[in-house]
């Protein structure tokens, strides 16, 4: 992957930041130019709390490329305070057991490395167990 | 209008075929539905195939077949939309065949696994998925299904286990299928001991990659050999519906959508109610896919598809039978080939060429093909005249 295709998308990663229409009010992460649904092209940048519950997660064994020294590692599908999904890595379990429904908040950690392409790293949000 | 024939019909054994190229298995598939037509000569070629490029290192697909085919100076196209390449495919030659601009048309789905080394696989299959959003997370289709079956499981209170009866069902069929990659029954005690491969999937709950190809020619009613030796199955209905491509991006993911919207504007299209349909080919590439493909089809209630496999509704005797010849599961899965199989298994099922798994009375099938979890739907409605 290339360096520029990770760095423009550092708000994205870092801060967790999509968009919302400023016609309907609706938000999107990933950010989007077109609302999803009043089709509205006016958007503003949403920064999003960073908080949510596990909806769904699994580990992965048979890692991809860039992935084989977290392996295994969990995913998940985590449901934002602001009603949204988001997929994203759960990471400082330590000896919790992920569950459905278990409350989870947003830190950056690293992502993957870059395999064998470039040695680069890709840095980016994950969710751990809420701490309050 | 133009009735659109299934003209001529083949395939290969699908399994690891080592030995074989790309191209060799894919010329095989189309001599064979080109002899099953009587000879019937196509205009164009609609090659169905996702990995190529990588595994093997070989882009157009189509160019390359047909010429190797002994058709060249013909239409040559190749259709990626992953595992419902093979269904998109048959879409398009159909529509081209409908629309009377093309006489003959061969759909042919190709796929080799076994060019792929290593991380390859993974890392190929996690380009299915949204790159930036799913992917970049580490993300795979498998791990994507998984996340939907726990869901599943946890949202309908179904027991651990309680999506066996789909790969139990497509192994009891796939014995009578000699083209297909597992010709044996499996028991229940081997299913609950089988090695969990991404939580709460285990080996069975996977449909295995596979290489193979098959084909299919169509035809108008009016071009087919005076001596066409097969019963006439016409292709009724066609229809394709997207979704999201990202999992995430679904208000909700237990839903298939486009699954649901591809089937009744088929049934529509038809003229017929779903519980007409006498066999349905779903694409369980994922035991979950096929629970939540018959919800949507309107076979089951939210949340009670996996009781069709559970209490024998979808066997070859039950209510609505599916994979009626292992289905991706048993028959093996060759991603681009896999719509491609599903027509030529329908099309057999329907001239009663289906041998100890013969549907009886089989008069209407319907084939669906899902790439990832249905963000693209692609579904046919298969009749006898
Ligand atoms: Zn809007």
């Amino acid at each position: 992957m290339e360096i520029a295709r990770h760095w423009r998308l550092k708000e994205q990663r870092y801060n967790l930041t999509g968009t919302v229409c400023t016609k309907c009010g609706e938000k999107s992460f990933p950010p989007r130019r077109v609302c999803p649904k009043c089709g509205s092209e006016t958007s503003a940048p949403f920064t999003f709390c960073g908080r949510g519950e596990v909806y769904s997660f699994t580990t992965i064994y048979e890692a991809p490329t860039g992935f084989n020294e977290t392996a295994p590692y969990t995913v998940a599908l985590v449901r934002l305070e602001e009603g949204l999904l988001v997929t994203a890595q759960l990471t400082d379990l330590g000896n919790d057991k992920p569950e459905i429904g278990m409350p989870v908040e947003m830190v950056t950690r690293r992502l993957r490395s870059d395999g064998d392409e470039r040695g680069m790293l890709v840095y980016g949000y994950k969710f751990r167990p809420a701490v309050v | 209008m133009t009735d659109v024939i299934i003209a001529g019909i083949g395939q290969t054994p699908v399994g690891e075929h080592w030995e074989i190229s790309l191209r060799s298995l894919a010329v095989q598939a189309i001599r064979a539905a080109i002899e099953d037509a009587g000879g019937l000569k196509p205009q164009a070629l609609f090659a169905a195939n996702v990995f190529a490029p990588n595994f093997s290192h070989q882009a157009h697909v189509g160019a390359l077949l047909v010429d190797y085919a002994g058709l060249a100076g013909i239409e040559a196209a190749t259709f990626e939309i992953g595992g419902a390449s093979g269904g998109a495919a048959l879409r398009q030659a159909y529509l081209a065949v409908k629309s009377g601009l093309v006489e003959a048309a061969l759909v042919v789905g190709v796929e080799k696994f076994t060019d792929a080394i290593g991380a390859d696989l993974e890392t190929a299959a996690a380009t299915e998925t949204d790159s930036e959003y799913e992917a970049v997370h580490g993300l795979t289709p498998t791990a994507q299904a998984a996340l939907l079956a726990r869901r599943y499981l946890h949202e309908f209170n179904a027991p651990a286990g309680g999506l066996a009866g789909f790969p139990l069902t497509g192994h009891i069929n796939a014995a009578g299928n000699k083209n297909a990659m597992y010709r044996k029954a499996v028991s229940l005690e081997t299913y609950q001991k089988a090695e969990m491969i991404c939580e709460p999937l285990n080996l069975f709950d996977i449909a295995p990659d596979a290489d193979g190809a098959a084909a299919v020619l169509l035809s108008r009613r009016d071009r087919l050999p005076v001596d066409f030796p097969h019963p006439i199955v016409r292709i009724a209905a066609s229809a394709s519906v997207s979704d999201t491509l990202g999992l995430h991006d679904r208000p909700d993911p237990l839903t298939f959508t486009a699954c649901q919207q591809s089937v009744e504007q088929a049934l529509e299209k038809a003229g017929i109610t779903r519980e007409q349909v006498d066999l349905f080919e779903y694409f369980d590439a994922f035991s979950i896919y096929a629970a939540l493909s018959l919800e949507a089809a309107g076979y089951a209630p939210r949340g009670q598809g996996w009781k069709l496999a559970a209490e024998g509704a979808i066997a070859r005797t039950g209510q609505i039978p599916c994979a009626t010849l292992g289905g991706l599961k048993a028959r093996g899965n060759p991603l681009g080939a896999t719509g491609v199989y599903q027509a030529v298994e329908a099309a057999a099922q329907l001239r009663g060429q289906a041998g100890t798994n013969q549907i009886e009375g089989a008069k209407v099938a319907m084939i669906q093909s899902l790439a990832g979890p249905a963000s693209v739907a692609v579904t046919h409605i298969l009749e006898t005249l």
